[in-house]
């Protein structure tokens, strides 16, 4: 069984001479700095669309200002002591966000267990393989409508799709991390008397842990889609409903600023996890950036 | 008191690397380890610790079957940079075996500081490892052993990346903490006046598979200086001795293979 890609290889630091320091400073700094430059691109590209819908008037593309106007007016001209979030922004968001990170922290939480037992024994390896492999192969969204049967519509059913949607990546990646700890980092733990939990927790799990982050975070982005999906069938709330609601109106402004929310949440939620992974995984980025 | 009994391994198919090694080490001892490389050394300190499982043969410690890695027995392992963990400061590197020692988080991270001050290193404490040169690692896995304070320790070429000068104070750092616990050291080296200058005994080992070749006692004084002592009549001897013995099977090899 293989991990999910995302990850970069495990790599050894070995700090004997010769290496080479990369020419840069904070990476963050360097991502930020990396965006703006690369945003007058955006800019541009915003700007020809303003004006090419401008002079053509097609309902189907409203222009770009429109859109801002309209996404503005939906969700963030609600009142001050509400963060501005207007209550059509909380009747679609809380549902929406509570669904995706539940979902999310189920398939973590499972998906962590299962991938330390599975990489830790050879023999629950072998005998679950093939399930494995089979339960990646599944499409998540083919399972809508049996978990339709078995919840109904509503939060458990949307639950239940994302949860098994996103965990064959962390369950694969963990299980994969485990099992190739470095045999010399056990054999040290193994001399010095680190048996049981503290081995887990202290040599296994960090070791695992480039491994399993790069897991989380796919998952993650798998989430979001599953989120939006499991609201376009029969759901009355959530981001997705929006969409979908939009749609049977045929307002079009609206939709398009539900797919921009869509953009900046997946954009935001990477964000948030690339500064949490950072603070967990600093010497693994700091360890590669030195010998790499 | 250590006894390696009829001591044979062979990794999987492959021709055995150790044959019938016999070898006792009383407590307090330092015997050095020498032979020529890939002769099975790792291979053997490995068995002793009980991290692998020979093929034949038995080790005991202080009459038991080792049969796995006995709690009053440290290693300091040749691919040192591979042993630290990258993700713990070096003082949480050293501080991490005094956890089996009961202690608690204050009196772990003094030992730890203690230790790291006996091999040179205590500006190093909040770095990681991978901060570090070679020499620093391996000095960092050295100070990790001695915090543990085993009965028994085991060094697999422990100053192979540090410079001379550095070398020569970690020799009389060994020296004297085995002088002040009365450890028991296995210390395995390629270098042969190293292997003279710290040992009680060296044991040379020939290749292919590996045998004890001779166990010789170094008489030399107890008390030993890295100037007068290397300058005496018998080290200078000794050395010789050892030296040859190394060469020599190795250069009757060649025309073998
Ligand atoms: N894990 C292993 N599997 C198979 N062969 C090994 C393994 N470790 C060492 N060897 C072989 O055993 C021989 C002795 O190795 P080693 O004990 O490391 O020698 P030394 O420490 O004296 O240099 C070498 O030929 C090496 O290739
Ligand atoms: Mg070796």
């Amino acid at each position: 069984m293989t991990a999910i890609t995302g990850d970069h290889p495990a790599e050894r630091p070995t700090g004997t001479n010769g290496r080479r320091r990369r020419p840069t400073g904070v990476p963050g700094l360097r991502i930020l700095t990396g965006g703006a430059a690369r945003l007058w691109l955006v800019a541009l590209l915003v700007g020809c669309w303003e004006i090419i819908a401008r002079t053509k008037q097609d309902a189907y593309f409203p222009p770009p200002s429109t859109i801002v106007r309209v996404f503005h007016e939906l969700w963030f001209s609600g009142p001050a002591t509400h963060l501005f979030l207007t209550d059509k922004a909380l009747d679609d968001f809380q549902p929406s966000f509570v669904n995706l990170f539940c979902g999310w922290a189920l398939a973590a939480v499972v998906g962590l267990a299962l991938g330390i037992l599975l990489g830790r024994s050879s023999v629950a390896r072998e005998i679950l393989d093939p399930v494995l492999q089979f339960g990646r192969a599944v499409p998540p969204p083919t399972l809508i409508p049996f978990f339709i049967v078995v919840f109904d519509f509503g939060a458990q059913m949307q639950i239940s799709t994302i949860a098994f949607g996103v965990i064959w990546p962390v369950l694969l990646n963990t299980a994969d991390g485990v099992r190739t700890v470095e045999k010399l980092q056990l054999e040290t733990a193994e001399v010095f008397g680190i048996t049981g939990a503290a081995r887990l927790f202290r040599i296994t799990l960090p070791a695992a842990a480039p491994k399993i982050f790069a897991g989380l975070r796919v998952s993650l982005g798998f989430a979001l889609i599953l989120m939006v999906i499991s609201e376009l069938i029969g759901s009355t709330t959530g981001i997705g409903a929006h969409l979908i609601s939009s749609q049977q109106g045929m307002e079009l402004p609206e939709m398009w600023a539900g797919i921009v929310l869509l953009g900046i949440l997946g954009c935001l939620f990477n964000a948030v996890f690339a500064l949490v992974e950072r603070r967990f995984l600093s010497w693994h980025s700091r360890a590669r950036g030195l010998d790499s | 008191m250590l006894e390696v009994a009829n001591l044979s391994h062979a990794y999987g198919d492959a021709p055995p690397v150790l044959s019938s090694i016999d070898l006792e080490v009383r407590p307090g001892e330092l015997v050095s380890i020498v032979g020529p490389s890939g002769c099975g050394k790792s291979t053997l300190l490995r068995c002793i610790a009980g991290l692998q499982a020979p093929t034949a043969g038995q080790v005991r410690l202080d009459g038991k079957p080792v049969d796995r890695v006995p709690d009053n027995l440290a290693v300091v392992f040749q691919d040192y940079s591979r042993s630290l963990f990258p993700w713990m400061s070096v003082r949480d590197n050293v501080a991490l075996p005094l956890r089996r020692r009961r202690k608690n988080r204050a009196q772990r991270q003094e030992n730890a500081m203690k230790a790291l001050e006996s091999v040179g290193l205590p500006d190093a404490a909040a770095k990681y490892p991978w901060q570090l040169s070679g020499g620093m690692q391996q000095r960092v896995a050295i100070a990790r052993a001695l915090a543990y304070g085993p009965e028994f320790m085991i060094m697999d070429e422990p100053f192979g990346s540090v410079d001379a000068q550095t070398r020569e104070d970690l020799e009389d750092l060994l020296l004297r903490v085995r002088g002040n616990s009365g450890m028991t050291i296995l210390l395995v080296t390629h270098d042969i006046d190293e292997s003279v200058y710290v040992g009680d005994r060296v044991v040379v080992l020939s290749k292919g598979p590996a045998r004890v070749r001779a166990d010789l006692w170094v008489g030399l004084p107890t008390a030993r200086d890295q100037i007068t002592t290397r300058e005496l009549p018998e080290f200078v001897h000794l050395r010789a001795e050892v030296g040859r013995l190394v060469r020599g099977r190795e250069a009757a090899d060649e025309p073998k293979s």
